[in-house]
């Protein structure tokens, strides 16, 4: 399996890629997902190659996520658990970089609770960089595994309305979900308080509302985020329960919703918070689908950058002088 | 010594010169400016198709001796800054020891006897240790002879006492330099809020935090009838609140500096660091409103806020990385490719700005090429071009927004106190 339409080595966000290169990884990870079913759920497509699981921020679902991937195409893993106040004191980002190439690791899979860090990082270390969620930028991942899973339910993404309902200021996941779903042509609303709609929110190609019911009436799909009440003390937060009344995803607003709408959640959940326990494990509910999902797009997302820098190292060692 | 500057085009808007001329220079003075001066024993220059200025009066320069001297000393601070034809720098208080009291002041002094390659001029700091508790003694630290005060990098909180700086400052006939911000408001941020602070995802300072800084400033200032200057403007509603206070008689003057002219937050995309600078680089309509604000004469001085940071210091994430760029070695050239060469100044106008207002403002007696004067002087050529290479750049610190770009305006020699200091590419 070669797929010379990817050349890139790193994945850092959904921004930048193209609807042609967005459809490759989902086409690629419809491949992947048999192997899961299969009674040795192996393949040796990255059978000698190193992926190193750098986590910066804990988050043990992706890290398990992107290690059952890397695993399943036999690549070799280490997981490693930066403590952020160790960084602080001494070894930057960059010598954590260069000090894991220097390992001849292949891939870096990286969570860093700063905007940006993988494109930093990315520019100073030449293995391949996957992003696996920074500060409140993006996660190409789960957008990826919840486009994933819309399009196998639905069949399709173009013309869809997908909502997302949650703190859309500091959420990276709805970043990459109205990037990668606008570009396949989903028509993409969010829902929070105001207070969570961050300034210049116009960039977006999504529309804003504040009202609940109205977002959930064309929707094919609502995508729940995970609420943070303790986020870096800001006050006037809406309560708990006041969110709830608002914002929570319950058995009555779906009921008045369309009926086959499909409930996602990035997790871990906040039950009784977000979303209501019987949505959640309800006949919409798609939340552990996304779960599997989340493997079969990360082994896509793994081959497809290693390809690329296989192929971007094999040219450059064809240009070198050879005597 | 005497030196003679031959057939330049002379630009001193302190005499509403504008002509070729030749320049003679006797005993670090400006001795003469007039047409075909004759050639007695003096060294000559031929300034053909150059143009003759006074040397650049930088009113923002963080020169970081003592204390961080990783970053930048008075000696590479000094170096820089001729390179780019500045020929006198106001040293900002911000250094370890902060410059609260005549004996800090003794010790920058002395590193300027000893190692200062142009004239440095002193801020001190308005409050200890910059902490906005208590007052410095205004009265001795102008007897030290500081020419300014400010805790630049941080506002002073205290109204009462912020009042109370500006009316003694008044009584020791010496300016306060705001640095406009109200941390409140900008905590915690890294970039403008807005448009690309958001799709980066990246805590935007909002624009409130200068310009209700900038408007406390000026109405204390009055009530106090005292006078401000406001440092390195970068909104539009600083600019109209200026403007406003100019238009009713408040004593308020202002600088800006090059990035806030040449850059938009749009530069922050890609997360580079040498982008990031406090007040943040703002929208292209602010940028518009700094270039109305600079032909309009609201904004009256460009300063460079030369703030040199170490690559340990800037080659980080986004979020830890330290606010600020150089400037000493662009400003000139940023001035003049994106204001003269774009007719929004006249040269006369830039000169201004980068010369003879400072001067005003600082009340030092610089910035103008009559005879009798210093003799600091930049010949420059205007139309040649250059490209900012980071191995090229004098100061230690390497942190420029502008690596990479193609300016036009070379500084071909500078001049203090009569010597040729640098002649382009060689210090001497
Ligand atoms: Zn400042
Ligand atoms: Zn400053």
């Amino acid at each position: 399996m070669t797929n010379t339409a990817w050349t890139r080595k790193d994945l850092l966000g959904l921004e930048d890629l193209s609807r042609e290169e967005i459809e490759l990884i989902l086409a690629t990870a419809e491949t992947f997902k048999e192997v899961s079913t299969r009674e040795i759920k192996k393949v040796p497509a990255l059978r000698g190659k190193t992926v190193v699981n750098l986590f910066f921020e804990p988050s043990t679902r992706t890290r398990v996520s992107f290690e059952v991937a890397a695993k399943r195409l036999s690549a070799d893993v280490i997981n490693i658990a930066v403590e952020t106040s160790s960084v602080k004191k001494g070894e930057t980002l960059i010598d954590t970089g260069t000090n894991i190439q220097a390992l001849k690791a292949d891939i870096i899979v990286m969570r860093h609770n700063c905007s940006g860090a993988a494109q930093v990082f990315a520019q100073h270390v030449d293995l391949s960089v996957v992003n696996a969620g920074d500060g409140w930028h993006e996660h190409p991942t789960q957008a990826l595994l919840d486009i994933f899973t819309l399009k196998e339910k639905l069949g399709k993404i173009e013309g869809l309305n997908v909502t997302i309902v949650g703190d859309i200021a500091h959420s990276r996941v709805a970043r990459s979900n109205i990037w990668g779903l606008s570009k396949l042509g989903a028509k993409v609303t969010v829902c929070a308080p105001k207070m969570l709609i961050p300034a210049g929110f116009e960039v977006f190609p999504a529309q804003v509302t504040h009202n609940l019911d109205e977002a959930l009436a064309k929707a094919d799909a609502v995508n729940v985020l995970r609420m943070q009440f303790e986020r870096d003390g800001q006050t006037a937060f809406p309560e708990q329960m006041e969110y709830f009344r608002n914002f929570g995803i319950t058995e009555e607003r779906i009921a008045k919703a369309k009926k086959n709408i499909l409930v996602m959640h990035p997790g871990p959940l906040n039950r009784g918070i977000e979303i209501s326990s019987e949505v959640a494990d309800g006949q919409n509910s798609v939340i552990l689908e996304q779960v599997t999902n989340g493997i079969a797009v990360r082994m896509a997302v793994l081959f497809l950058v290693a390809q690329a820098r296989d192929r971007k190292n094999a040219i450059a060692n064809k240009k070198r002088p050879r005597n | 010594m005497r030196l003679l500057i031959k057939n330049g085009r002379v630009i001193d808007p302190a005499s509403k010169t504008d002509e070729i001329l030749d320049v003679l220079i006797d005993n670090s003075r400006i001795a003469n400016i007039s047409k075909d001066i004759k050639n007695g024993s003096s060294q000559i220059i031929d300034a053909t198709g150059k143009i003759i200025i006074p040397g650049i009066v930088d009113m923002h320069v963080h020169l970081r001796e003592p204390g961080r001297e990783d970053k930048e000393t008075v000696l590479t601070g000094t170096l820089a800054a001729l390179k780019g034809g500045v020929t006198s720098v106001l040293a900002m208080a911000n250094t370890n020891p902060a410059m609260d009291c005549p004996e800090s002041l003794d010790i920058l002094k002395q590193i300027i006897k000893k190692s200062a390659k142009c004239n440095v001029y002193i801020c001190a700091a308005i409050t200890k240790k910059r902490q906005g508790r208590e007052l410095v003694n205004i009265a001795r630290l102008k007897k030290s002879g500081a020419v300014a005060l400010s805790d630049d990098g941080v506002s002073v909180d205290e109204k009462v006492l912020f009042s109370k700086a500006v009316k003694k400052a008044k009584q020791s006939g010496i300016l306060i330099i705001c640095h406009c911000e109200d941390l409140r408001l900008s905590g915690g941020g890294v970039m403008n809020l807005g448009a690309v602070s958001t799709r980066l995802g990246l805590k935007g300072i909002p624009r409130e935090s200068e310009y209700k800084r900038v408007e406390r400033d000026i109405i204390l200032a009055k009530e106090t009838l005292g006078s401000v200057h406001i440092a390195h403007v970068s909104c539009k509603e600083s600019v109209d609140i200026i403007a406003q206070a100019k238009k009713k008689g408040a004593k308020v003057t202002a600088e800006t500096a090059p990035h806030y002219f040449t850059l938009t937050e749009e530069a922050v995309s890609g997360y580079n660091t040498n982008m990031k600078m406090n007040p943040p680089l703002r929208t292209q309509a602010d940028r518009q409103a700094i270039i109305e604000g600079l032909k309009s004469g609201v904004i009256d001085a460009i300063a460079s806020d030369h703030a040199p940071h170490t690559v340990n210091e800037k080659d980080v994430e986004f979020d830890r990385a330290e606010f600020g760029t150089i400037g000493l070695e662009t400003s000139l050239s940023l001035g003049i490719t994106e204001l003269v060469d774009k007719n929004i100044l006249t040269w006369p106008e830039l000169v201004k700005k980068f010369c003879l207002n400072p001067s005003k403002i600082l009340k030092i007696d610089k910035g103008t090429l009559r005879a009798g004067a210093d003799a600091d002087i930049a010949i420059v050529s205007a139309d040649k071009e250059w490209t900012v290479d980071k191995k090229a750049l004098i100061s230690k610190s390497k942190n420029s927004s502008f690596l990479g770009r193609k300016l036009k305006g070379i500084v071909e020699y500078t001049i203090c106190r009569g010597e040729i200091v640098y002649k382009y590419g060689i210090h001497r």
